[in-house]
């Protein structure tokens, strides 16, 4: 369960001053929810997840991790990064068995272990693989199987698919649906993609920019596994592109004046699928 | 010519060039060890604290400056005329490099990959060190070896030629006492062809290696 309460995070800037990407962002995520956070570019997802993660202090407020305030990084909640992150000198086994190595689990246990959550992502054929001879769907999987293996509570993905062709992606959407249900971790997801938070979450949080705070949040019911072709799913989508059309349009205004707007129904009536990775 | 490969076969036959070159060797191979703990730590350091590197990390840059043989000197009150001042020198002549090359291998990590490795459980101490940092630098710090094998293999030869002891530079100023440029030219050559093939034969191909590895060369196929 991770809990925010109140939380600010305010960067020094090297010019002086502070800029405050986080303003007294409240919430809950409870254990075992798939929640993601959609918004603009800048307006502070990262900065909230790296709080999650310990990366980051807050400035104010506090994030607490199963009652346990988060102090910094920690095999309790392993993030899946945009960029894989995979270590280039060691192969996908080393890779994913590097963080039970670190808990100190013997070679032919961890080997063992590893090599079953690169089962879970099908990639028993490239386990000798070095990185760089995968293609990036197949090192996001390395990236997924790698957290996997620290049966972490929760799991930080940071816009994880983002790099990847729409076809990888809809493969990874299923078995990372597929995954979750399998081994009901906690999930904080960050996307872009409209379509992609609204079909694998239990619910999707839009966030506003400058400051970033939690704008809306819309609970997605539909049935798991899900069905691309839910009418459920294709309401809350509708909803959750309206609300983020407000907040496009105020980034736009504040970047290019204010004699630009963006017609709201331009928006609504293209294709869900086309906008939804434009944002 | 002849005569060279005359000196050659001769200094081959009593035993003495193939004993000078193992003790300059022994020698390198020593100093070379030391300046690569040494170096790597050094340069962990400047890397890791601030402090360290403006201060004992501008000194070093400095030290880099003056040729390691200005050292014998005064690694010749301190220690002697024997193998401590030359394993000594040579160890200067490498250290620097080594220090420096890490600082910047180290300093150049993707943040990320430390990320990762802290959300793995390794913290930021020693496991961070071996087990990330050390490889995530290692094509930077190949580069800086190879030019720290350049370094004290110089070092090396010039401490040798006036320290006692057997070794290729002693064998050299033999050479000279005697008269026998046969014999110096033919050291000469040893100490370029062992330069060489070290440096062909295992540098150059680690760091071919590596690079292969790490996905930063697509040399052949992958
Ligand atoms: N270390 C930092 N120092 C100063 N400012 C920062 C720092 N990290 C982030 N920011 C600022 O905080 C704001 C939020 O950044 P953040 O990375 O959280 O955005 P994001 O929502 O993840 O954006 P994107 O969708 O593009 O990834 C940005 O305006 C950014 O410039
Ligand atoms: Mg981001």
């Amino acid at each position: 369960m991770i809990e925010i309460q109140h939380a600010s995070k305010t960067f020094e800037q090297r010019t002086g001053g502070g800029f405050t990407a986080i303003d007294d962002v409240t919430l809950t995520i409870g254990r075992g929810e798939f929640v993601s956070l959609l918004g603009p570019s800048g307006c502070g997802k990262s900065t909230l997840l790296n709080l999650v993660a310990g990366f980051e202090r807050t400035t104010q407020g506090s994030v607490q991790v199963n009652g346990q305030p988060v102090t910094g990084p920690g095999p309790d909640r392993v993030v899946v990064f945009q960029e894989h992150a995979l270590f280039p000198w060691l192969t996908v086994l080393e890779n994913v068995a590097f963080g039970l190595k670190q808990k100190g689990v013997g070679k032919k246990e961890r080997n063992e272990r590893a090599m079953e959550q690169i089962r879970t992502v099908h990639l028993s054929k490239f386990a000798d693989r070095y990185p760089h001879e995968l293609s990036g769907g197949m090192k996001q999987r390395a990236a997924i199987a790698r957290a996997l293996a620290m049966d972490p509570d929760i799991l930080l993905m940071d816009e994880p698919f983002a790099a990847l062709d729409e076809q990888t992606r809809l493969i990874l959407h299923k078995e990372l649906e597929e995954i979750w249900m399998k081994t009901r971790k906690t999930i904080l997801f960050i996307t872009h993609n409209i379509r992609e938070a609204v079909i694998l979450s239990d619910r999707v949080l839009v966030m506003s920019t400058r400051p970033g705070r939690i704008k809306k949040e819309f609970a997605v019911k539909a049935a798991r596994p899900r069905d691309a072709a839910d009418s459920v799913l294709h309401h809350v989508e509708q909803a959750v592109m309206e609300a983020l059309a407000d907040e496009l349009e105020k980034v736009v205004k504040e970047e290019m004046g204010d004699e630009y707007s963006i017609k709201k129904n331009d928006l609504s009536n293209r294709s869900a699928d086309s906008l939804g990775g434009g944002i | 010519m002849l005569q060279t490969l005359h000196a050659f076969r001769d200094g081959l036959m009593d035993g003495n060039l193939l004993a000078a070159t193992l003790g300059s060797i022994r020698r390198l191979l020593i100093s070379f060890v030391i300046s690569i703990v040494v170096g790597t730590t050094l340069g962990f350091l400047f890397a890791r604290y601030r402090l360290v590197d403006d201060t004992i990390g501008f000194i070093v840059v400095a030290l880099q400056t003056v040729p390691s043989i200005a050292w014998l000197p005064f690694a010749i009150i301190w220690f002697g005329l024997n193998d401590v001042a030359v394993i000594f020198i040579t160890t200067l002549g490498a250290t620097w490099t080594m220090a420096l090359s890490s600082r910047t291998g180290i300093k150049n990590i993707p943040p990320i990959y430390l990320r990762a490795a802290q959300t793995m459980g390794t913290g930021t101490g020693a496991r961070m060190f071996f087990q990330v940092m050390v490889p995530a630098a290692f094509p930077h710090m190949m580069t800086g070896l190879r030019v720290a094998w350049a370094f004290a293999w110089r070092a090396l030869v010039a401490g040798e030629l006036i320290a006692k002891g057997a070794g290729l530079g002693q064998l050299l100023q033999d050479g000279r006492n005697l008269g026998d440029t046969a014999t110096m030219l033919c050291i000469v050559i040893i100490i370029a062809v062992l330069g060489t093939i070290s440096d062909a034969y295992f540098f150059k191909r680690m760091e071919d290696k590596l690079l292969v590895r790490y996905g930063l060369a697509t040399a052949g196929k992958s």
